[in-house]
């Protein structure tokens, strides 16, 4: 394997967690709310799917990582749409929230029952055909299932989101709240839908970390993924297609500190771990005036953006 | 006498940490630990004597109330700053950089040079935020948020390259010499002269809040964007970037704080996240500078108190975190437990 081959497979492979909690706050903000609650989720979505599949296996793991997003979504949607709270701040705390009851879990687990040190991975398919191609066949079709499942999700979510009434009433939701209820939806029941979908992949994404990546799970795994996440969104100019490239450069610059270190060369890699984020905020100014993002976007439901009451 | 209405107001936040920590308490419960042992483990090492009080509630309430400050003076304008963190390591690579190579025997002269350099690296910081703003029209949320990131990279490259010490074993600068750190406030106690600088700070923040032409504008601003620009009363734009721009000298100060009076030196992980539990401590503190020494102060002594409960009494610290982000949900949904009672200001900006 060359050094290229170990840098485009470590670029998808640190993608992936990434595209699937991306892809949920794609979701989510396309109908209107900012969810920067998506590191709580992540992380407890890895916490959930080490315990799982600890017992069960990986594919369980995966499904209770969803689960335990999903729960996360749940308490983000309850103070965003309920309570009517103002969701950046929301996010945050939930963020907090999502962090430490991870941590305290797993203490009360590791202090409590039998030692669990790694737990069963789900291995690397080789697609036949399709990983012969040259140069990055070896990346794209030499992976987990996870990733091949991706290149399902992004399409199907594209699908929904631009061809179907309710993807079009969602994406309404995060433009104009009040043109979805002249149509006869009801933009809250959008933005919970959304909501929930955004919960269940970051969850999604934080047990791949574990069950496709570590083995195992550690405090505070998820790294500011869900943070991240909220960059390549906008860094994908809130389009999936966008979003897929975009969680691939971040997937990139975390790789590039392999490729340079086998080449030799001496760029520091915290200049290469902070590219990404510079390459957003200039994505952001250059590409000003195209209305990428949703109208909507940040507004409380009774229209206001002031978070203070 | 207070009003009805207002004594409600300011007792909302005590409801909800009482009500916070109750939960908690069944958590610690429900997981087989005794709860009664685990506050009053807590509670000793958060106020049990002097040492409790200054050398660990205190120490850290330092950075969480400058933050808390500059997290509120953002938020009173409208502007949703949540790169506090950022602007904090700003401010902490920029007063270490200075006290490192300061050619000054003086340490009044040094300290204050430090001091500078903070604030300016704190202001510039967020001012990146502002311009952004108003020459793109990116929405600070974001880019101070990733800006945080930006920040966290760059100690790194400042550690591991031209900051890193002499022998370069270790990601991280030199220790800062005596003339260049902040004096302990007593003997035998860890508490700096920083935490004098913080309680100034938040005076002058509740003074220039609620006394001064400015605090006012950022108000009106906050409350309603709109309803002020029509009103042709102030120019929106400016009072917002000034706020932000003063929100992140303060976090500048707070990284000063805490290099020169606590760590006396520069890495990566300088912060646990104060910059984050810092939109607790202001949303806790009712974003009133008074509010949040107290929420500060609560903050602080969270964190000692969840090391003793986990040295003294076995039981993990991380519940301190659980609790912390419950207060904050809780004091978040005051105004929905509020909307019923009338004339609360509820202001709204309809497109």
């Amino acid at each position: 394997m060359t050094p290229l081959d170990g840098f485009l497979e470590a670029a998808v492979r640190g993608a992936t967690p990434l595209a699937f909690a991306a892809l949920g706050e794609l979701v989510a903000e396309r109908s209107g709310v900012i969810n920067i609650g998506l590191e709580g989720a992540i992380i407890c979505g890895a916490l959930a799917s080490f315990i799982a599949a600890a017992a069960f296996g990986p594919a369980t793991g995966l499904l209770a990582g969803g689960a335990a997003g999903l729960v996360v979504g749940l308490i983000f949607a309850f103070f965003v749409l309920a309570v009517r709270a103002e969701q950046i701040l929301v996010g945050a705390a939930v963020s907090m929230l999502g962090l430490g009851a991870s941590a305290t879990l797993y203490r009360l687990v590791t202090a409590n029952g039998p030692a669990i040190a790694h737990v069963p991975t789900l291995p690397a398919l080789r697609i036949p055909v399709l990983a012969d191609i040259p140069v990055f066949g070896h990346a794209l079709f030499f992976q987990p299932a996870t990733t091949y499942l991706l290149y399902l999700l992004f399409p199907i979510a594209s699908f929904l989101l631009y061809r179907t009434v309710g993807g079009i009433a969602l994406r309404a939701a995060g433009e104009s709240p009040s043109a979805v209820t002249a149509a006869g939806h009801s933009s809250l029941r959008m933005q919970f839908a959304a909501l929930c979908v955004c919960g269940f992949l970051a969850g999604v994404g934080g047990a791949t970390l574990v069950v496709v990546q570590a083995g195992t799970f550690s405090d505070g795994m998820s790294a500011g993924r869900g943070f991240i996440a909220i960059a390549v969104v906008a860094l994908g100019r809130w389009k999936p297609a966008g979003v897929a490239i975009g969680a691939l450069l971040f997937g990139a610059a975390a790789a590039l500190q392999f490729l340079s270190q086998s080449l030799g060369w001496s760029i520091p890699y915290n200049v290469v771990l902070a590219a990404p984020y510079i390459m957003t905020l200039a994505a952001l100014a250059l590409f000003r005036g195209s209305h990428a993002a949703p109208a909507a976007l940040g507004r409380s439901l009774d229209g206001s953006v002031s978070p203070i009451r | 006498m207070i009003g009805r209405r207002r004594a409600i107001r300011l007792g909302m936040p005590i409801v909800v940490v009482v009500g916070a920590t109750a939960l908690v308490a069944l958590m610690i419960t429900m997981a087989g630990y005794d709860a009664g042992a685990a506050m009053a483990a807590a509670l000793d090492g958060a106020f049990g004597g002097s040492f409790a009080i200054l050398s660990a509630t205190l120490k850290r309430t330092t950075p969480l109330l400058l933050l808390g400050v500059a997290v509120a003076a953002a938020f009173r304008a409208g502007v949703l700053n949540i790169g506090a963190e950022g602007q904090f390591l700003a401010g902490a690579a920029a007063a270490v950089a200075v006290g490192l190579y300061t050619p000054v025997d003086s340490a009044a002269v040094t300290l204050l040079l430090e001091l500078g350099a903070a604030v300016v690296a704190g202001a510039a910081w967020s001012g990146i935020a502002a311009f952004l703003k108003l020459r793109f029209g990116i929405t600070e949320v974001v880019s101070t948020l990733l800006l945080n990131f930006v920040a966290l990279n760059g100690v790194g490259y400042l550690v591991r390259g031209p900051l890193q010490e002499p022998t370069r074993a270790f990601p991280m600068t030199s220790e800062l010499a005596t003339g260049a750190r902040l004096p302990l406030l007593m003997e035998g106690q860890r508490l700096h002269w920083g935490f004098v600088l913080a309680l100034a700070v938040a005076v002058g923040a509740w003074w220039v809040f609620d006394h001064t032409a400015a605090g006012f504008r950022a108000r009106i601003v906050g409350v309603g964007r709109r309803a002020a620009e029509s009103a042709g009363l102030v120019a929106v734009n400016r009072v917002q970037m000034s706020a932000l721009l003063a929100s992140g000298a303060i976090a500048g100060i707070a990284g000063f704080c805490e290099v020169t009076g606590v760590t006396y030196a520069l890495f990566e992980g300088l912060s646990p996240g104060y910059g984050y539990t810092a939109i607790g401590v202001a949303l806790l503190g009712k974003l009133h500078p008074i509010g949040i020494i107290a929420a500060a102060v609560f903050f602080g002594a969270l964190g000692s108190g969840a090391d003793a409960m986990q040295r003294n009494a076995g039981i993990p610290a991380e519940f301190a975190s659980v609790l912390a982000a419950m207060v904050v949900l809780g004091v978040l949904a005051i105004p929905a437990a509020q909307a019923a009672s009338p004339g609360s200001l509820r202001v709204t900006d309809a497109p």
